[in-house]
């Protein structure tokens, strides 16, 4: 890890989020794209859930997260509190890992 | 339409929540960030000005694997990208100074953005972001802090700390799926990421998944 790793990732970070909201932003777009700018947070988000429970660097791999992330589906569905959803998912992961 | 005085101390207390919730993630990337070799300063410095969590896993775990500057910083630059999409999503609902929306461009992460998507109108929107974002920035850092000061005498496997990433996750996408239409999104996402996994550079599959997004071509 440098200092300018850090401090390049922090530049293009800001960067990429200022250009979204305030240098391209207050922009009425067609209805098109902002139909497909909607659906952005549930794409993404389903992905990052996909990599984070069954990715291990690039093979995929079911392992403790797998059960954890479904006790935590399963929980998230019946509306459960989300601190309950994710301490849940971390304990079941942690308690299957101790056992297997 | 106004937000009464219930329904805003409950996007307050999601927000605080979620705010905790990620703070635990902050926990295990301090905890990651040093043990890959980060100094405490560098690993907090992370959290305050880069603030995009994933990215900032992403950078730790490649260099924990031995991989190359420009590994480390491809990977997680590819994943900083959707906050350009998240910022341009939510210059409708933000509104204000500039300097208001220089600060607002900071906090436009997942997290913000989600619980924005999920209110019904302008300013209940505006508020969630605010709220949301304020919180998850004041525990990510806290977390970070703890986690880096901890060190590696915690292993965040042990205790499953991985997993509170995905399961977060879990928790936010539940109220997004209401329409047919983002469930059909959500689905797209994962199957392209899960295809593209194994054959795309780190990073990459997230960014593919993006696809998943032209569902919206066709109208309702």
């Amino acid at each position: 890890m440098t200092w300018t790793l850090v401090l390049v990732l922090a530049a293009v970070a800001y960067a990429f989020k200022l250009t979204g909201l305030v240098v391209l932003g207050g922009r009425t777009l067609p209805a098109v794209v902002d139909r497909c700018l909607a659906l952005i947070p549930a794409a993404l988000v389903a992905a990052l859930i996909v990599k984070d429970t069954f990715a291990s660097g690039q093979d995929l791999t079911i392992d403790a997260r797998a059960a954890g992330v479904g006790v935590a589906a399963v929980l998230a569905w019946r509306r459960a509190p989300l601190i309950v959803v994710i301490v849940a998912g971390a304990v079941v992961t942690a308690v299957v890992r101790a056992l297997g | 339409m106004t937000a009464g005085p219930s329904a805003q101390s409950a996007v307050t207390g999601a927000g605080v929540t979620l705010g905790l919730a990620v703070g635990i993630i902050g926990l295990s990337f301090g905890v990651g960030a040093v043990s890959a070799g980060a100094s405490v300063w560098q690993a907090c410095a992370m959290s305050l000005l880069v603030f995009t969590g994933a990215s900032q896993l992403s950078a730790v775990s490649v260099i924990a694997a031995g991989g190359s500057f420009g590994a480390a910083l491809g990977g997680a630059v590819l994943l900083a990208a959707r906050n350009g999409v998240y910022g341009l999503a939510m210059s409708g609902v933000l509104r204000g100074s500039l300097v208001r929306r220089l600060v607002a461009a900071q906090i436009t992460i997942d997290e913000s953005t989600a619980m924005a998507a999920a209110q019904g109108n302008r300013a209940a929107a505006e508020r969630a972001f605010w709220v949301t974002g304020a919180s998850v920035y004041v525990f990510w850092n806290l977390g970070t802090l703890i986690g880096a000061l901890a060190g590696s005498a915690v292993d965040p496997q042990q205790f499953g700390l991985d997993a509170a990433f995905p399961a977060a996750f879990v928790g936010m996408i539940a109220p997004l799926l209401a329409r047919r239409r983002d469930r059909l999104a959500a689905a797209l996402g994962a199957g392209i990421c899960l295809v593209t996994l194994p054959v795309l550079p780190v990073g990459l599959p997230i960014l593919a998944a993006g696809t998943a997004v032209l569902v919206g071509v066709r109208r309702p």
